[in-house]
């Protein structure tokens, strides 16, 4: 069997990719959480938020090394995979990664230490300062991530020369043209990720009558977040929509099913794109809707498929079927928001138990919106990996096929267990809970017999 | 070649160089501590070990994404023919750092069934180390390039030269790791450590000194760069004093130092990394692709060394107070936990 090494280095950087992109998306969001926490304590003194703060700050040390690990197999991917890729557009995109270690994971790695393990080492103020630029690094990391993820998808301030491309302009290079829209609906990806998560542990807990004070922060706090950012992820969604219509139409077209550009554009709630034939099967579409969404107006026209020659269309089917389970998932955490919001606002919302019980499983929603958007973006980029400057294709090293497929079967064995053993036990702290009250561990343990050797371990865990 | 293009890659060299040896001195002992574990006779006694690095061992891991990123950012041609070249051992090595790094989280939370994430811990660390000499054996002894691309096959670094510089780093990081328990932690655990420290040393110093010798016989280019007149005189401090360090580490280890043995262990690993540098130099890919040739455009390096000028000296400063902030010796029992 003939193997295609473009192909297998594909299939192994989105595996890769997909499995990374779930810790950081948690992790931004938790690191900001536990940060308020901890200045909500500091401000009121109630001690059931710092120990509120000391449960996510072990959740959030697992997702965090996950996310480390695979992070730091994907900058070193861009050179076993994608050596071309590094050799045409290095010269723009390394710099931005660069950024990316310099200002955010040194920062976030190191104070992480302290943020983990200095509960007691450190005055309780520096031990905030310390959480709080965690959650800066988490974020500056992802502002350089969608800076050179965004030039890929909307290169800007840079010039081609012999086929590589060299820096013009830095600012025009990091802020371009999609990355404002980019950043922002990714960022509040991350944020509402957590809240989900922090909403539906709130609600379990709630649910089965364990830790009601604790939880009833969870749940205020989660609810509040989800009920207010759903509508405006939405919109920044809308807009980058937008953006991308302006800058990537076939990306648009893939993800209406848009065929033909003479037409105005149906509403496609539901369809099997047909490729090979160019139309879509089983549809069922609002008419016009599409046009009414991109052009304002119901007879408005935009570039459909068939404006574009075969070799330079996307995808169509993943693309348009991640695109609608994004939006379902909106649509999913808009009614877990809004509902609650209503049973808040009638002073039942700690009581319902109904609400509870279903709300308690949102948790997944934000990751599944999370792979399923970037599936979207990414795979509606191609066939290109930076639009318009090099394709897919010519980017790959290299490498024996029979190298990459070794790696790939690897990394797919390791990171099954690895990851599916963390979330294991992520569930496991959850189902633990927030015990015990939030005391000063003492700052120097007296020398234990070795008997006592379980008895440690345990008190170890409990009081991280 | 104008004064800019001709300093800009050696400043960039450099600052690789000072993340590469920051990587492998601070990420070493962490390694080297894991490489040890199973030594340790009992858990209190591992609990103590890991607790003497859990605060920084993800601090340390980021020089290596610093050096990695560093060559991606001031070098892309070099990058672009060392990753595929040595594809193999890279991935190896990142898998087994996967398994490393969540071992530290995932250990305190499976207690108390822990014991895969001991072996995890320990044999993550063993493949990463071995695989990163593996790594700079396969570097040096020379990748096959056309046309500035990887040219090779997929198991060109399978051979006994990278086998001997792993062995050496898996060596020299347990060497590392056991020198570091003689200065962070007390009890039993440090005389133990001081026990495996004396086997180490001279098992490191061998191979030192067997690639010191393969490398000149192999490559007639370093043997001239060592050997002819008047390099030699120049450069005959560099295994003088490497002997005296030596010895200064064994004398820390026999005479009771605490701290003497570690610091004496980092001084072999840069005079180590001086020697190598000293054999290559100007290449970035021995004997094809030097600094020069290798060099992404004065306003990429330019643009980023604003930001390393600005950038390392903060996180020197904070690394250095996060170490301080955990000072002192982690006693048997005792954790940051």
């Amino acid at each position: 069997m003939e193997l295609d090494p473009v192909l297998l280095s594909r299939i192994q950087f989105g595996f890769t990719v997909s499995f990374h992109i779930i810790f950081p998306s948690f992790t931004i969001g938790l690191a900001a959480f536990i940060a308020t926490l901890l200045v909500r304590w500091r401000i009121t003194g109630q001690e059931h938020l710092h120990r509120l703060a000391r449960f996510w700050t072990k959740i959030f040390a697992v997702s965090f090394a996950m996310g480390v690990v695979s992070g730091i197999v994907l900058s070193y991917e861009f050179g076993t995979n994608w050596s071309n890729f590094s050799v045409v557009v290095g010269n723009v995109i390394a710099p931005l990664i660069g950024y990316e270690v310099l200002t955010a994971f040194f920062l976030e790695a190191t104070f992480l230490g302290i943020m983990l393990f200095g509960w007691s080492r450190v005055p309780p103020n520096l031990h905030v300062l310390a959480a709080v630029l965690v959650a800066i690094g988490t974020s500056l990391s992802a502002f350089w991530i969608l800076a050179a993820n965004s030039w890929m998808q909307t290169p800007a301030g840079h010039e081609v020369r012999d086929g590589i491309a060299y820096p013009v302009d830095w600012i025009k290079i990091i802020f371009n043209p999609s990355f404002p829209y980019r950043f922002a609906h990714m960022f509040i990806a991350a944020y509402l990720t957590t809240s989900l998560v922090v909403l539906a542990v709130g609600a379990r807990y709630l649910a089965q009558g364990r830790f009601t004070e604790d939880a009833k922060t969870m749940l205020r706090m989660g609810l509040g977040m989800v009920a207010i950012l759903t509508p405006l992820q939405m919109y920044v969604g809308d807009v980058s929509g937008l953006n991308t219509e302006k800058h990537q139409p076939a990306k648009i077209a893939a993800i209406e099913a848009h065929w033909d550009g003479n037409k105005p554009g149906d509403l496609v709630l539901f369809a099997v794109p047909n490729e090979k034939e160019e139309r879509n099967d089983f549809e069922i579409s609002i008419p016009n809707g599409a046009s009414w969404i991109i052009t304002s107006k119901a007879d408005g026209l935009f570039p459909g498929l068939k404006d574009f020659p075969r070799d330079d269309r996307p995808p169509v089917i993943p693309v348009f079927f991640s695109f609608r389970i994004m939006v379902g998932m909106g649509v999913l955490m808009l009614i877990a928001g809004w509902v609650g919001a209503w049973l808040w606002f009638r002073g039942r919302l700690f009581t319902t138990k109904w609400y509870l019980e279903t709300v308690q499983y949102v948790w997944p929603l934000g990751f599944i919106a999370i792979l399923a958007g970037w599936y979207v973006t990414e795979i509606g980029r191609q066939p290109w990996v930076a639009y318009g400057i090099l394709r897919t294709a010519d980017a790959a090293s290299p490498v024996a096929p029979s190298a990459v497929l070794t790696t790939l079967v690897l990394f797919i064995l390791v990171y099954t267990c690895v990851f599916a053993t963390g979330i294991y036990y992520i569930n496991r702290l959850i189902e633990y809970g927030p015990k015990g009250a939030a005391v000063e561990t003492p700052d120097a343990l007296p020398s234990r017999p070795l008997s006592a050797a379980g008895e440690a371990a345990h008190e170890a865990i409990e009081q991280r | 070649m104008d004064a800019i293009s001709l300093w800009l890659p050696v400043v960039w060299a450099a600052i690789i160089a000072v993340a590469v040896a920051l990587y492998v001195i601070l990420d070493g002992f962490d390694l080297g501590i894991a490489i040890l574990f199973p030594l340790a006779p009992n858990e209190v006694r591992r609990d103590q070990m890991m607790n003497s690095v859990a605060p920084f061992w993800d601090g340390n891991e980021t020089w290596l994404v610093l050096g990695g990123g560093g060559l991606f950012v001031a070098f892309p041609q070099a990058y672009a023919v060392i990753m595929p070249a040595l594809y193999l051992p890279m991935i190896i090595m990142l898998l087994g750092l996967v398994f490393r790094g969540v071992a530290f989280e995932f250990r305190w939370t499976a207690k108390p069934n822990h014991e895969l994430w001991d072996i995890a811990f320990t044999g993550g660390s063993m493949v990463a180390a071995f695989m990163q000499g593996v790594i700079l054996g396969g570097i040096l002894q020379g990748i096959k390039v056309e046309n500035g691309v990887f040219a090779g096959g997929p198991l060109d670094w399978f051979a006994p030269f990278p086998f001997i510089t792993g062995l050496s780093l898996l060596a020299g990081y347990a060497l590392l790791g056991s020198t570091w328990l003689i200065m962070k932690t007390e009890g039993t655990l440090a005389v133990e450590a001081r026990r495996w420290a004396k086997w180490l040393l001279p098992v490191v110093l061998v191979t030192m000194a067997i690639i010191s010798l393969w490398t000149p016989l192999a490559f007639d280019r370093i043997a001239e760069r060592w050997f002819s007149w008047p390099n030699i005189v120049y450069l005959a401090p560099v295994p003088i004093v490497t002997a005296f360090v030596a010895l200064l580490c064994w004398y820390g280890l026999v005479k009771g130092r605490e701290a003497m043995p570690f610091l004496s262990t980092i001084g072999l690993f840069l005079l180590g990394f001086l020697g190598l540098v000293i054999s290559n130099a100007p290449y970035l890919v021995p004997s094809s692709i030097t600094v020069w040739d290798a060099a992404a455009v004065p306003e990429s390096q330019i643009f980023t060394l604003v930001g390393v000028l600005i950038m390392l000296p903060l996180i020197l400063g904070y690394t250095a107070f996060v170490y301080w902030t955990f000072r002192g010796k982690v006693r048997e029992g005792e954790g940051y936990h």
